[in-house]
């Protein structure tokens, strides 16, 4: 994938730079202890759409960032 | 699939009725493949497969068909070992020539701990009925001629590698046109260009599907979607522990040789094979972020390309003549999802990562098998969705090999 994203230190660099990092989101919904706990082990919301993930910027400035990207196209939103 | 292969095989195409006994949600492998042993091993032909778009456009159609069952645990073993059987006699089954190339596969290793993973897992193989053997290094260098023991000037060198005899390849499209075509002539309506967009539920029991071609109403609903799964299943109220990756891969120009043996390399992070037209076809990780989107990138040449010469240099002459990308369900302990969901009614096959196509025999067969006698097999007992929860994940990452 040739997706670019613009660190606000380093300006706009190739992905290979970066390492990538899931925001954990458990539902609302899932109020047992044990079942949130399952939740946030193993499952993943995966949307097709926006969605807010975080990213380190590795061989750069060596700072995370939050982004948000449609899954669908790789375009970043901002 | 072009017109020549549309005239070479017999494919009927249904028109949707209101009502199936079962509904097959996704026209790639492991759909057809359910719909093919429904209907061939127990007389179930009442059964609809619905694709989205063409059949084995999505995820069966780009994978780099590869099939084995060197795996690192008993139950993946047995479980691939089977696929493994029944690809063997696909051919004759179907009828149709699927190009099915039994050649062997090497994994090759470049560190102490390597060779010790690898003399385990031949261990592991023999013990649960697959063929698997350490070879060294100068074996290595017969089996492949052309490869650098001594990769990148000794920074990689070869230390061993384990042989898996039952390694193959097959032409993914054919397999998928064969289990449609034999679905299809038993009375199977395998409908394209159709789309599921909701379930229709009755408490906490799926009774059909709503489609863009208006309602089907169904006894059993199956899930066979790749890619797309988390929304399906989220229809239905499923929360799934899965991930979608992309996984790229490329093909070079013609190479004048044979080369035999599908061969990959963890440390290094590729595989290669050669195609039935000479083509060397390549293959590396997933890409980190989940996403839906098919892109390809310059990126991942560059980088395959590179660490691909470094133990077979006499690559570095061949041209890469194209590209492409799928998406891979990752589970989170590398091994997929058969069985029972917590819904009625909705079965789901999923979790097939970057090794779903060798197991697309062996998982109808076993989807069929849970959907006919409503038990689940015992051979995918261990890969029930409930396993996460119950602290009982089959981690087998290392056999996933670079994924």
């Amino acid at each position: 994938m040739s997706l670019r994203i613009t660190c606000s230190h380093c300006g706009t660099r190739p992905i290979e730079e970066y390492v990538y990092g899931e925001i954990f989101d458990v539902p609302e919904p899932i109020t047992d202890p044990d079942a949130r706990d399952v939740d946030r082990g193993f499952f993943h919301n995966n949307p097709e759409g926006p969605v807010r993930e975080a990213w380190f910027h590795l061989y750069g400035c060596r700072r995370w960032m939050t982004i948000e990207r449609d899954t669908r196209t790789d375009e970043v939103l901002g | 699939m072009n017109e020549f292969w549309e005239a070479q095989v017999e494919l009927k195409w249904g028109e949707p009725k209101p009502s199936y006994d079962v509904v097959i949600i996704g026209g790639g492998g492991h759909g057809l493949s359910t719909a093919y042993h429904l209907a061939t091993r127990h007389g179930i032909t009442n059964v609809a497969v619905l694709e989205r778009k063409y059949i084995g456009g999505g995820n069966s159609g780009r994978n780099t068909t590869v099939i084995r069952s060197n795996y690192g645990i008993p139950e993946a073993v047995r479980f691939y070992q089977r696929s493994v059987e029944l690809y063997r006699r696909l051919e004759e089954e179907t009828g149709r020539w699927i190009m099915h190339s039994e050649r062997g596969l090497l994994w090759i290793v470049h560190t102490e701990a390597g060779v010790r993973a690898e003399r385990a897992r031949a261990e592991v193989n023999r013990a649960f009925g697959a063929r698997t053997e350490f070879v060294e290094p100068e074996d290595i260098g017969r089996i492949v001629p052309g490869i650098d023991l001594n990769a990148g000037g000794g920074r990689f060198p070869v230390m061993g590698a384990s042989y898996h005899f039952e390694g193959a390849t097959a032409r993914h499209d054919r397999v998928n046109w064969a289990l449609a075509e034999g679905a299809m002539q038993r009375g199977v309506d395998v409908i394209q260009r159709t789309e599921v967009t909701g379930l229709l539920m009755n408490g906490n029991r799926v009774t059909g599907v709503r489609t863009n071609h208006g309602d089907i109403s169904a006894g059993v609903v199956v899930s066979a979607v790749g890619g797309h799964v988390t929304s399906v299943a989220a229809m239905a109220g499923v929360r799934l522990p899965i991930r979608t990756h992309p996984l790229q891969a490329f093909v070079t120009n013609h190479y004048e040789r044979n080369f035999d043996p599908i061969l990959a390399s963890i440390d290094l992070g590729f595989y290669v094979s050669q195609t039935a037209r000479g083509e060397m076809l390549g293959g590396a990780h997933i890409d980190p972020q989940p996403s839906y989107s098919y892109q390809s990138g310059h990126h991942f040449i560059s980088s395959l390309s590179r660490r691909i010469v470094t133990l077979l240099p006499f690559m570095s002459r061949l041209r890469v003549l194209r590209q492409w990308t799928g998406v891979c369900d990752m589970s989170p302990d590398y091994s997929p999802i058969m069985g029972r969901t917590p819904v009625d009614g909705f079965l789901i096959t999923t979790g097939w990562g970057t090794w779903g196509f060798k197991a697309i025999p062996a998982g109808g067969e076993a989807m069929a098998d849970l959907i006919a006698t409503n038990e689940v097999p015992e051979l995918i007992a261990p890969f029930a969705l409930d396993r996460f929860a119950n602290d009982r994940p089959l981690a087998d990452r290392g056999s996933a090999g670079t994924h």
